[in-house]
């Protein structure tokens, strides 16, 4: 359980910041500049705090009152953006490093899950160097888990990868999460990394929180209407192999993924983009739109401007956004309290990209 | 065997004994300087990092006289160490290895700085991060990556060491078998009418030295290099 709350002079803005986070991960999101880099280097120790405090599992480790504990005392993991793995050791002893300093007590994470996990096992004679980024980065995460941290920051630690890379080490980092247990704040800008991997979002902008909570309550609202995300969650269910598609079965229908996603039976976070989703007051027919979620009006908010983003609570209690034209809206007779059929187009799905 | 006289092959062996010794104090210190001229933020640090090279740019003789006013029987700190320790540095060839260590000191500062200052730091926070305090950081992670401009550092000073004279011989002059080095028997040597041929060959000698130490820490540095990239 960390416990954050930071006011300090960053710059020529105040970060003012306070947050807490349990078990599973904690992201801090916003755009670049926005004080998440800062908060983490607080947390970390790399930066001594001017006002506010950092509790760790009810141990202070940071106050107004001058404490300060040194980072290395501060059993937190680190995951930076670049890999900053230690070039002139073999990766088996930059895995092995941070063992060293861990009390025998505490040495809770063995060493074959993690490598298995990473699928770092056939690395581990070889040098940094040798490594591709994305092999780098693995490492890095499997050195910071082996040092049994009781909190782990990841600072936008896919941010130095390419797409292919990043599609391949996220689920990695997904099942670190649900496996061995540690609080992770996850620091990123990325709307499917945090959708994806984050149970509870904290929205930075300009060093203040302007937002908090569930990441399918967070990403409904945002200024502009091509950036207004939906998370639904539903169950994978037996991907068809001859379409290439995968069902998540929702309580509002099935959502058609493209691509083979597996394991059967996962609980999935389907991101759908507001400018994604059509509204229809009868089930259509002869549609190529597979993906049909049944619902009702929640919301229709006033205000000028073409276009409007309606507020749809779908059967199960899952909500989704749909940014549809206000002649629609009249047309259609879309008031809050009306059945709605929500047509999502699949090729505009994954479980990942926005 | 060139044809040289029993003197001669004293202040060789004794040039590389001094040397030796210089190297084998002057690189810990040097490092222990460098790691505070690289990392440390302190008032007065400039001059600190001045002090540290006077030597380099001082007639050797001052050095030399700072240090037999300073270390001499009748200096404070010589004095002293002579009362309590029966410690001598003056006119002995340990007084010849202070010296060397101190003339060479600034060489060998300079090379390792650089190579600490090369290390990335964001590694040392990385140590950090995974529970090694400072020290452990430097012995794990700084003090290995600085090791081809510590090596290149220890063959400079050995380099230097071996080839003083200015300081050594006004801080312990130029007593056969005891701190005739090299660069003093050289100039003996060459201060006596029948002594050209032993000069000469001398000096080719210490020349041969050096070269082979700088051609040597450069192809070690190369492999370091190579195996770290």
């Amino acid at each position: 359980m960390i416990d954050v709350e930071i006011r300090q002079r960053l710059g020529d803005f105040l970060l003012d910041v306070a947050f807490s986070g349990g078990t599973g991960v904690t992201a801090l999101f916003g755009p670049s500049g926005s004080g998440k880099s800062s908060v983490i280097k607080v947390i970390a120790g790399l930066t001594r705090l001017d006002a506010g405090r950092v509790v760790l599992d009810g141990k202070v480790l940071a106050d107004d009152a001058g404490r300060h504990a040194p980072p290395h005392r501060r059993r937190i993991g680190v995951v930076f953006q670049e890999a900053r793995l230690f070039p002139h050791l073999s990766v088996r002893r930059n895995l092995r490093y941070g063992r060293l300093f861990t009390p025998r007590a505490e040495r809770r994470i063995a060493e074959g899950p993690v490598i298995d996990t990473l699928g770092i096992g056939h690395l581990l004679d070889r040098h940094p160097a040798t490594l591709s980024g994305g092999e780098q980065q693995r490492v890095a995460i499997g050195r910071a888990l082996l040092a049994s941290p009781r909190l782990l920051l990841m600072d936008e630690p896919l941010a130095a990868l390419d797409g292919p890379r990043r599609l391949e080490i996220l689920p990695l980092i997904e099942a670190l999460r649900d496996e061995f247990g540690i609080p992770i704040v996850y620091v990123s800008h990325a709307v499917d990394e945090v959708a994806r991997l984050a149970g509870r979002v904290v929205v930075l902008e300009a060093g203040k929180v302007v937002r908090e909570g569930a990441p399918a309550d967070v990403f409904r609202v945002a200024a502009d209407r091509f950036e207004i995300v939906s998370v639904v969650e539903g169950r994978l269910g037996k991907p068809d192999d001859a379409f290439q598609l995968t069902p998540v079965e929702t309580p509002a229908g099935i959502v058609w993924l493209t691509g083979i996603i597996r394991p059967e039976g996962r609980t999935a976070h389907v991101l759908v983009r507001a400018i994604d989703v059509a509204l229809a007051t009868h089930r259509p027919v002869g549609v190529s739109i597979r993906t049909v979620l049944t619902g009702t009006v929640a919301a229709v908010p006033d205000g000028p401007g073409p276009s409007v983003t309606v507020d749809v609570t779908l059967d199960g209690g899952g909500r989704l956004a749909a940014s549809v034209t206000r002649a629609a809206v009249a047309d259609l007779e879309l008031v809050p309290g009306r059945p709605v059929f929500a047509l999502v187009k699949s090729v505009a799905l994954d479980e990942r990209p926005v | 065997m060139p044809d040289l006289s029993p003197d001669a092959w004293t202040a060789i062996a004794l040039s590389f004994k001094v040397a030796a010794m210089a190297t084998l104090w002057g690189v810990p210190v040097s490092i222990l300087l460098a790691l505070i001229l690289a990392r440390g933020r302190f008032p007065g640090k400039t001059l600190f990092d001045g002090i540290i090279h006077l030597p380099l740019v001082l007639p050797p003789v001052v050095t030399g006289y700072a240090l037999l006013l300073l270390l001499g029987r009748k200096g404070p700190v010589g004095a002293f160490l002579d009362q309590q320790f029966g410690i001598v540095f003056s006119f002995r060839w340990t007084g010849a290895v202070v010296a060397a260590v101190v003339m060479s000191l600034p060489i060998i500062v300079r090379a390792i700085r650089l190579s600490i200052e090369a290390v990335d730091a964001h590694l040392e926070q990385a140590s950090g991060s995974l529970g090694a305090g400072p020290v452990a950081t430097f012995f794990l992670v700084t003090l290995p990556l600085s090791l081809p401009g510590i090596l290149v550092g220890a063959t400079l000073g050995f380099a230097k060491a071996l080839g003083e004279f200015g300081a050594t011989i006004t801080f312990v002059s130029n007593i056969p078998g005891e701190t005739r080095t090299i660069a003093s028997a050289i100039y003996t040597a060459s201060q006596s009418p029948e002594g050209d041929g032993e000069a000469l060959m001398l000096s080719v000698i210490a020349a041969g030295i050096g070269l082979a130490a700088l051609v040597a820490s450069e192809i070690i540095a190369r492999r370091l290099r190579r195996t770290s990239s």
